[in-house]
């Protein structure tokens, strides 16, 4: 399957999960809100033009923001781990290129340790800024520092699970491809 | 101007970083402040098109739910009947009014239109519903929306030609004027945000008795409602020292999570009314500069 069609069928199958099962949890407390559609801009490959990963992330983000009725909150914040993304990659990835083999980010393919930091960095800057500009319009600041601590700890738990149940199979990069 | 471009191209990534940010923010404070968004319609229908097929699915898990309501509705209506009632009294009778109903057809203040639910969420800050009725069936602006059971559960705010988005109760812009069931006392229900199963009552000065238990309905002074519909019960009230008011907690009627059916309410002298008012502005500003 090439990648753009897998990332298509990606995209809207994060986008369903988010929309139809994970806003949909009966009501627990107002700080238990689960997000888990911006592992889709996470996984977008390496090789990935930056522009391209700023067009996807504010399309997802709209995609998302277009069902829940806030337009531009959601493609705000994946605009901003989509244009921080290649910083930490840039960082957290092996410089070597004989080591850089994998074609997108994974556990597997960047090792545990690195891919969790990747992905907390990200989910904290998507959470952080996400309840900063709910912040802006109503709610004690506090709110604020509580809701970003929440967000993350419950995305995380959705991240670790799904990277344990659905482990990808990974493509080496080749000359030839 | 070689410059320029040298430095467009060279920082083109982070350029269309903040364009793009400022485009998102910018359609976000503009949805805040007047619910109008780029592309809302063509987005309306494409959600829209979704979620319904989604509740086709989701249906299925509320039909014991929605029988028994429907059932228990059946029976409230059963017992008004009149064969129910047996006078015994021979002085007095029971006549069937015969008006005909043309002849009070203009004086029609409200029309009400069924819809279905085909999208809704609690767990946000702002909660949309999302109905399968749009401009196409009649649905415009401003309209209310009551539960099936007739309990306030919000006001549309956007429709496209087949969907309608409404502005629920739990949204932190929502404001409906309300009063206390057989007490003269009025004030404005909102939401703080935090409890679905809750809203706030605000604007009841201490000198009222209000206990747990009484009804809050809307009020007659309101274009959107028509008035005396249920919003829900008082579960908790406590007088605020500093202001003199209380702070009332309610209980809404309507479960925000598992509403399916809705009543969309039209105020047919809606227009009429609001040209009044501005009429009535006007001429208190043309009064005030007059006497200067």
């Amino acid at each position: 399957m090439s990648d753009l069609v897998k990332n298509i069928f990606r995209f809207i199958l994060f986008l369903l999960v988010q929309v139809f099962v994970l806003d949909k949890i009966p009501h627990l407390h107002r700080f238990i809100v689960p997000y888990l559609y911006f592992l889709f801009i996470l996984w977008l490959p390496f090789n990935m033009p930056r522009i391209g990963l700023l067009a996807t992330g504010f399309l997802t983000g709209l995609a998302l923001d277009y069902f829940t009725m806030s337009p531009g909150l959601h493609a705000a914040a994946c605009v901003l781990i989509a244009y921080v993304r290649p910083f930490i990659i840039f960082l957290l990835i092996p410089k070597e290129s004989s080591e850089f083999t994998y074609h997108e980010p994974s556990p597997r393919g960047m090792g545990w340790g690195p891919y969790m930091v990747y992905a907390l960095i990200l989910t904290v800057l998507h959470h952080a800024f996400l309840t900063i500009l709910i912040w802006l319009q109503q709610g004690p600041f506090l709110d604020f520092l509580i809701k970003t601590g929440c967000y993350t700890a419950i995305s995380m738990l959705l991240i670790l699970i799904v990277e344990l149940l659905f482990p990808r199979k990974l493509k080496y990069r080749t000359n030839t491809a | 101007m070689r410059n320029i471009f040298a430095f467009i191209r060279r920082h083109f990534v982070f350029l269309a970083f903040v364009v793009l940010e400022i485009l998102s923010l910018w359609m976000l404070f503009s949805y805040n402040s007047h619910h109008r968004a780029v592309f809302l319609g063509v987005a309306n229908e494409v959600t829209g098109t979704v979620n319904k097929q989604v509740d086709k699915v989701d249906d299925y898990f509320h039909l014991v739910e929605e029988n028994r309501r429907v059932h228990r509705m059946n029976d409230s209506l059963l017992n008004l009947m009149r064969a129910n009632f047996n006078i015994p009294d021979s002085g007095q009778q029971v006549h069937t009014d015969s008006l005909r109903i043309d002849s009070v057809t203009k004086y029609r203040r409200w029309v009400y239109r069924d819809a279905k639910v085909v999208y809704n969420s609690v767990n946000f800050e702002n909660n949309y519903i999302q109905l399968n009725r749009g401009s196409a069936q009649g649905i415009r602006d401003n309209m209310a929306v009551i539960s099936s059971d007739g309990a306030v559960i919000g006001v549309v705010v956007n429709t496209s030609p087949n969907f309608s988005q409404v502005l629920s109760l739990l949204h932190s812009k929502s404001r409906v004027s309300a009063v206390l069931k057989g007490k003269t006392a009025n004030g404005t229900v909102h939401w703080d945000g935090k409890d679905p199963r809750f809203v706030q009552f605000e604007g009841v000065s201490k000198d009222v008795d209000v206990k747990p238990g009484d009804t809050v309905l809307t009020s007659p002074n309101t274009y959107n409602y028509p008035p005396n519909y249920l919003i829900g019960r008082v579960a908790a009230a406590v007088v605020d020292k500093a202001t003199g008011f209380y702070n009332i907690r309610v209980q809404t009627a309507v479960n925000f999570s598992t509403v399916q059916q809705v009543f969309v309410i039209e105020n047919l002298q809606r227009a009429e009314q609001m040209l009044l008012e501005q009429e009535t502005e006007k001429k208190i500003e043309q009064a005030k500069t007059g006497n200067r």
